[in-house]
């Protein structure tokens, strides 16, 4: 299924993706065979089967409501590309 | 000017977080009021290579609010990644419910002004996680991000639009709040922000079947504001479309202080949040037996508590609902109904001086620490007359100052009721000696006179006098001269 240029463009957005003209189109027939597979996928017959909502044949796996120790912030803090005092800090956002 | 009548259609959006020790997928602590930052781990940072596991308090905890308002709970649930970017965000997604949420099509049943019965629909009640909190210091051009909050378990309870005033929707709140509390599953408060609510609001011609195009009111910091932001939304949708406008599908913000909704200033793109199953958590499942199990583990919720106190007690609707409305203090009537065989009287005095004293102190219930042994002491000492009921109203606001006994009080202060012949027959001869004129008229046949003369008995003895004993002994007293 072919892709336009418009919906990858889109897509890059979405992803906060800075793409060249040239990345576009590169991506765009990258997509557009991805979502020809999908579409060959499509005619397999999965009539009577039930959607699959995790690929491992596994369900109900908890944990108890037990506190586990947190990360000193400091330790996560120095990754961050901004810090102040133990906030993390980013260009301001406001609704 | 036109005479169309518009009327709202209104649905609300409750997130409500609960209040289990860990956040949802972590072991973090899900603590309000922590240090920023001190209560991060990988999982809720979404740092690459660690993954969610489920809390299982979170689903017992959700599937019960579920079930409390009646929904239908699914035997196969699953968790969605509902993507977008934002600095509150970690992960770039949120942990949600798309197609498969934990519950259906339930109802809860709304009391409107305390008296109107009306059912609310529930659309679903799903599972999510909260996200971070955002700071904006003024003047800076920065914000600051904690992420203490940030995958603490969150609750979307959503109703149909059914809602058709800003006073139902108060009522639908102030009744969720209740239920919420009462299954002892939330702190729902808002200041603290682990109770919110969104509403959708349109307005439509009365008796018009189609909706018309809605806003999504957000920001609202209290039950008061929602009713506040809903009664402004109506007026202004209905003077747009009176002047021929078209409503704009938007999200508008609560401004607290101007009392008006504001249009979020943001990209006018509409939403693409991709939902798509999660791949890190497996899915869950309810056997019937888990569901029964669950429902037959419920407590009493505030309408059965009413119902009860009306049918075991004997109270009228409308005082079994002031006890209710506060569970504290429906147990504190119980324990106190447990001592004291006497429901009404109970009540009376819960409702009435109880309350009065709890408002004039602006206390929760809780701040007063009145215990049930000593308000049903002090009721003892009004009923066999040992204080009078003027007194004992007295009594209990010391008690509530000093937190002592109502016995104590009565005997440090001396404050016993007299009913001693002798002890008030030396009072009325002071009061028949001061005040001839009264007494004059009472004997020219002026029946008020009495009752002026037992006010001054009354005043006389500092309150204490037993009124229907001076009375009668005044009455005597006075027929000898």
């Amino acid at each position: 299924m072919a892709i336009s240029k418009d919906e990858v463009k889109y897509i890059a957005n979405l992803a906060r993706l800075g793409l060249t003209e040239p990345e576009v189109e590169h991506f765009r027939e990258q997509l557009g065979d991805i979502l020809g597979y999908v579409d060959k996928l499509k005619k397999v017959d999965v009539s009577g089967m039930s959607p699959m909502a995790h690929v491992l044949d596994i369900k109900n796996i908890y944990r108890p409501d037990n506190i586990s120790p947190s990360i000193a912030p400091e330790k996560i803090l120095k990754y961050a590309p901004q810090h102040e005092g133990s906030f993390f800090k980013v260009p301001k956002v406001i609704e | 000017m036109t005479n169309i009548k518009y009327e709202p259609v209104i649905g609300l959006e409750v997130h409500v977080q609960l209040k289990t020790k860990t956040k949802a997928f972590c072991g973090c602590a899900n603590e309000f009021g922590s240090k920023e930052n001190t209560n991060i781990c990988p999982v809720c940072l979404g740092l690459p290579g660690s993954l969610p596991v489920l809390n299982a308090q979170v689903l017992v905890g959700a599937a019960r609010v579920a079930l409390a308002l009646d929904c239908t709970i699914r035997h196969f649930i699953k968790f969605d990644r509902k993507n977008y970017f934002y600095p509150d965000l970690p992960k770039n997604f949120q942990i949600s419910q798309f197609d498969m949420p934990l519950s259906e099509n339930g109802h809860l049943d709304i009391k409107v002004d305390g008296i109107s019965p009306k059912r609310i629909r529930i659309k679903r009640v799903h599972l999510e996680e909260d996200a971070g909190k955002l700071m904006h210091p003024e003047g800076s051009i920065s914000s600051l991000v904690d992420f203490n909050r940030a995958g603490t378990p969150l609750l979307e309870i959503v109703t149909e639009p059914d809602i058709y005033s800003p006073e139902e929707a108060y009522a639908y709140l102030s009744d969720l709040k209740l239920m919420l509390q009462y299954l002892d599953i939330s702190d729902c408060d808002m200041e603290k922000g682990s109770l919110r609510c969104d509403a959708n609001i349109s307005i439509r011609p009365a008796g018009e079947t189609k909706l018309g195009t809605k806003a999504e009111l957000k920001n609202m910091n209290s039950f008061k504001a929602v009713k506040a932001a809903l009664e402004y939304e109506i007026k202004r949708q209905a003077q747009s479309l009176d002047a021929g406008e078209r409503i704009v599908q938007e999200t508008r913000l609560w401004d607290e202080k101007k009392e008006v909704t504001l249009p979020m200033r943001s990209k006018e793109e509409a939403h693409d949040y991709r939902y798509f199953p999660e791949p890190d958590l497996p899915p869950f499942t309810f056997t019937d037996a888990d569901i029964e199990g669950m429902r037959n583990s419920l407590p009493e919720l505030p309408q059965q508590r009413l119902r009860r106190f009306v049918e075991n007690f004997g109270l009228g609707e409308k005082d079994a609902a002031v006890l209710i409305a506060d569970k504290e203090l429906a147990d504190f009537f119980e324990a106190c109904v447990e001592i004291y065989n006497e429901p009404k009287k109970i009540s009376n005095w819960i409702s009435g001086p109880v309350l009065f004293n709890m408002n004039s102190r602006n206390s929760s219930f809780g701040a007063l620490r009145l215990t049930p042994g000593h308000l049903t002491d002090l009721i003892c000492l009004v009923e066999d007359g040992t204080v009078s009921n003027l007194v004992g109203k007295d009594i209990l606001a010391q008690m509530l100052a000093a937190g002592s006994a109502p016995k104590d009080i009565v005997r440090e202060k001396n404050l016993a009721q007299v009913s001693g012949a002798d002890e008030l027959n030396e009072i009325i001869e002071e009061v028949i000696a001061a005040n001839k004129k009264s007494v004059d008229d009472y004997a020219c046949g002026k029946e008020n006179a009495l009752m002026f003369l037992v006010g001054q008995v009354m005043k006389r003895s500092g309150g204490k006098a037993n009124p229907k004993v001076a009375r009668s002994l005044l009455a005597e007293r006075l027929k000898r001269t």
